[in-house]
């Protein structure tokens, strides 16, 4: 039947040379391992160091120094407040090195709402920065690091978090729309501490949640849920930006129905 | 395979002469054909079938990916239906995804979970069965737009469009009801809206809605009702007015676009047997590959992450499935304040009003073909589908409907929008309900032009051809364009539609002239004031000349 045969089956192709013992594979992963190990721990090291309050002997000093160059145009001399800024006496810690350390602050307002963006200060300045807020009157402290390792009930967070932040923050922590074009921003790469100080600070039309609303440890439940969603990514595959049926239906009628017409196309072009 | 085996038998079984002595095989295919024949009398229908042709148009093949894709809603159901326990009864979650482990919740959201992360497969059955559920409604909604724009609908189709219709609220209500089962925060809040609409309701709102729940919402039984619908009665429904809408198909052919030979009681197309059916069976296993394809690569309705049902949370960016979207648009899109107060009660029309619009289209969606051949007065059949062009009012008026569906459908997802296009919702809102009124207008006004406009060239270029872009000196030194002539078969499709007229007043038997004849008459000169004539014969022989 067959009129034009395909190329002879050649000869199972030469392997001997060169194969490597399956020793060295598992020599080659155990290198791999240790190397990335060896890299994330470095890194974990890293960011740890950047944890100001550890490296850096903070001074309010130098921190009232940069204010006053860089923040007291809005905030005023003392900090008391002006027409462009509120007062920052009582704020806290907490607030400062979340708007610092998320580059919100210096103010570049060009929306409805003041964004993130790149910080503007090194991490010692913002410790500086911060020492002087927390030195103008009593306020929120910055979070412990026992709260901050991720390690507490995933499953406590995520009801917390589906009460508390969903109606703002979508289920998945893609972010919701507010009036008046303002927006709770997508939550996924936010720092576990910049997550805990948003919560007792509420910046901008963010609630405050105090401790005696959710306890230190339910925050570090909800930083616990935050992160396990971060880092494993859907089951079900790409997950389409977690917007749900919007993004779901979109799929199905550009892509998914846009393939099978293309498809009946061709097929209704082929001669019979 | 043994559908195409019985035909060939039953149809070689006149007896021909034939030469070498039949296999075993095809002797026992025959026999089989034959003890099946003699008890069911099938052959018949099998020969009537497999002689039914089918026009080479992609866009007749749009009905068929609804078939396949409830083809493959059918078998992954089935396998969801071992696994899941339609029962609000409160459980804690012991299965192996984390972030819920140890939380309270229903039966039904547990087992849903259990099928999605412990039980093998069960993941991508799901995962099919949600999207073949979209594509289904997505490919009833095109071969509808399809069959609209085409005026396939017209006689002897009407009754199948409002079958079809009826499919398509059918496929509505089991996606629905599909979404509502697992019991997750998502389908909690849709059945919430329900609740709310059916409140809405006056006088008997409250009971209605307590007679559903089983109580107060959300009750304990919600779940276990929609299963029995969504499984036994709604399917029962839907399979049995589909043979109807088949079988009808079958009886009235297809239609078909004008072209050479094709007449409107001919069908020019392949038959069924061998080689449409050929066609038709790869086909499905295209249809039912791009379906697994995206369920296996991805997620649709991801409940891990919306958690167990609870009234009290509301996530943002909460949306029903797509073909309910409509709907939650028209709820958006009501004003603030759309109530007033009588005999010392509240009442409210926020909910009434937009559901009574939309029920005011979808009557006017399913009753489309009664009303316009009310209009037109045309009893005659009709099986040359007409190009949309050439019936510049009904187009428009689809493309009107198809506009206001969409706005309403955009509606639904006005927060989505605002936060992606760094707009404010209460401007998105706004231009929104604009553009519901005057975007639906728009696009009627617009389209009718384009459609004439689009006619209008037709008829310049059967009368004087197609510009060849040659352009030569006359001998007087003049220059002209050659326009080149239509060959025949080009010019057949061009010209081969129906001219109306508006109608004229009559008085009837009795000599009087109805206020039924006078709204008609109104009717149809809004239908067919505006309009261009195919080129007639007469024209078409003096344009030879000049
Ligand atoms: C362009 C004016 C502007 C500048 C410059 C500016 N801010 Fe602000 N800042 C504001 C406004 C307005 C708000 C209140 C809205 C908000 O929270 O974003 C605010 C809020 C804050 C808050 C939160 C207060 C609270 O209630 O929790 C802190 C902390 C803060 N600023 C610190 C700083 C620091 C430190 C700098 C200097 C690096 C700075 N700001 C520079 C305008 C400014
Ligand atoms: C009323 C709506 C609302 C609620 C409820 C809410 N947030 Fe927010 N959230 C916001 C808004 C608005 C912002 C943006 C504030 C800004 O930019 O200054 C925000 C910002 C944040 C940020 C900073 C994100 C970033 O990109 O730096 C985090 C983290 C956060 N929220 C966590 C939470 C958590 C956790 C909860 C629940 C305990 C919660 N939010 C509840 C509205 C809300």
């Amino acid at each position: 039947m067959r009129t034009s045969s395909p190329k002879p089956n050649s000869a199972p192709r030469q392997r001997a040379t060169g194969r490597r013992s399956p020793l060295a594979t598992v020599a080659l992963i155990a290198i791999g391992l240790v190397a990335t190990g060896g890299a994330y721990a470095l890194a974990s090291t890293t960011a740890t160091a950047t944890n100001p309050a550890i490296v850096h002997q903070a001074s309010a000093d130098e921190g009232k120094k940069l204010f006053a160059a860089n923040c007291a145009n809005c905030h005023g001399l003392d900090a008391a407040g002006t027409d462009e800024g509120p007062s920052l006496h009582g704020v806290g810690a907490a607030s400062a090195d979340f708007q610092l350390g998320t580059g919100r602050m210096p103010l570049a307002m060009q929306g409805p709402q003041g964004e993130k963006k790149t910080p503007q200060f090194t991490a010692e300045q913002i410790a500086d920065l911060v020492a002087y807020v927390a030195s103008l009157a009593p306020g929120p402290a910055l979070p412990e690091d026992r709260y901050l390792q991720a390690d507490g009930s995933a499953s406590k967070g995520a009801e917390l978090y589906r009460i508390n932040c969903a109606m703002c923050h979508n289920v998945a922590g893609a972010g919701g729309a507010l009036t008046q074009g303002k927006f709770a921003p997508a939550l996924a790469g936010v720092e576990a501490r910049h997550i805990y100080e948003a919560m007792v600070t509420g910046p901008q039309n963010m609630p405050v949640f105090s401790d005696l609303n959710i306890t230190p440890q339910q925050k570090a439940d909800i930083i616990t849920y935050l992160k396990f969603i971060e880092n494993n990514p859907s089951v079900g595959g790409a997950d389409l930006g977690s917007l749900g049926p919007v993004s779901e239906g979109l799929f199905i009628w550009i892509f998914g129905l846009g393939a099978i017409v293309a498809m009946t196309v061709w097929i209704a072009a082929r001669p019979n | 395979m043994t559908a195409a085996g019985t035909t060939t038998a039953a149809t070689t079984a006149t007896p021909t002469s034939t030469d070498a002595p039949p296999t075993a095989g095809s002797r026992f295919t025959g026999a089989v054909a034959n003890y099946i024949d003699e008890r069911t009398s099938i052959s018949g229908l099998v020969k009537e079938l497999g002689r039914k042709i089918f026009p080479d148009h992609w866009s007749f093949m749009l009905g068929e990916v609804a078939i396949y894709s409830f083809i493959a809603i059918l078998l992954s159901g089935t396998f969801l239906t071992l696994f899941f326990d339609p029962s609000m009864v409160e459980v804690h979650y012991e299965g192996s995804y984390d972030p819920l482990k140890g939380i309270e919740m229903s039966a039904a959201y547990a087992s849903a979970l259990d099928i999605t992360f412990d039980i093998r497969g069960g993941l991508l059955m799901r995962q099919v069965h949600h999207w073949a559920a979209l594509l289904f409604v997505a490919s009833i909604g095109l071969h509808m737009l399809r069959v609209f724009f085409t005026g396939a609908f017209r006689k002897p189709r009407e009754l199948n469009w409002v079958i079809g219709f009826v499919l398509f609220v059918l496929a509505m209500a089991e996606g629905f009801t599909g979404y509502s089962l697992p019991d997750d925060l998502l389908s909690g809040n849709g059945l919430r809206i329900i609740d709310g609409m059916v409140k809405g309701i006056p006088v008997i709102g409250t009971w209605t809605s307590w007679l559903l729940f089983g109580g107060e919402f959300p009750g304990t039984v919600i779940v276990g009702r929609l299963y029995v619908l969504h499984i036994m009665l709604l399917p029962a429904i839907l399979i049995a007015a589909l043979g109807v809408h088949l079988l009808l198909m079958v009886i009235n052919k297809h239609t078909q676009f004008a072209g050479p030979g094709r007449t409107n009681s001919n069908v020019v197309g392949v038959p069924v047997m061998p080689v449409f059916a050929a066609k038709a069976g790869g086909f499905f296993f295209i249809v039912f590959g791009t379906i697994v394809l995206i369920a296996s690569t991805v997620t649709i309705n991801p409940i891990w992450n919306y958690g167990p049902y609870d009234p009290s949370p509301v996530s943002a960016g909460t949306q029903p499935d797509w073909y309910i979207g409509f709907a939650d648009g028209a709820l958006r899109l009501v004003p603030p304040g759309w109530e007033f107060v009588l005999f010392d009660h509240t009442w409210t029309i926020s909910v009434l009003a937009p559901m009574a619009v939309l029920g005011g289209f979808l009557v006017l969606v399913m009753f489309y073909p009664f009303i316009e051949a009310w209009i037109t007065g045309d009893k005659r059949e009709h099986h040359i589908a007409d190009r949309p062009r050439n019936a510049p009012t009904r187009t428009a008026i689809g493309a009107a409907g198809v506009t206001f569906y969409a706005v309403l459908w955009a509606a639904a997802s006005s927060d989505i929008i605002a936060t992606h296009f760094k707009l404010t919702i209460e401007g998105v809102t706004y231009a929104l309900q604009a553009l519901l009124i005057f975007g639906t207008l728009a696009a009627y006004l617009i389209t009718k032009r384009v459609c004439l406009a689009l006619q209008a060239k037709d008829r310049e270029i059967v009368l004087h051809g197609v510009e060849s872009g040659r352009i030569v000196r006359m001998p007087g030194g003049e220059y002209i364009e050659v326009h080149e002539k239509l060959d025949e078969y080009d010019r057949w499709r061009l010209v081969d539609f129906e001219d109306y007229k508006p109608l004229m007043i009559r008085p009837n038997a009795k000599g009087k002239i109805t206020v039924g004849q006078r709204v008609r008459a109104v009717f149809s000169r809004w239908f067919f004031e505006d309009r261009i004539s195919p080129v007639t014969k007469g024209e078409l022989e003096s344009g030879e000349h000049h």
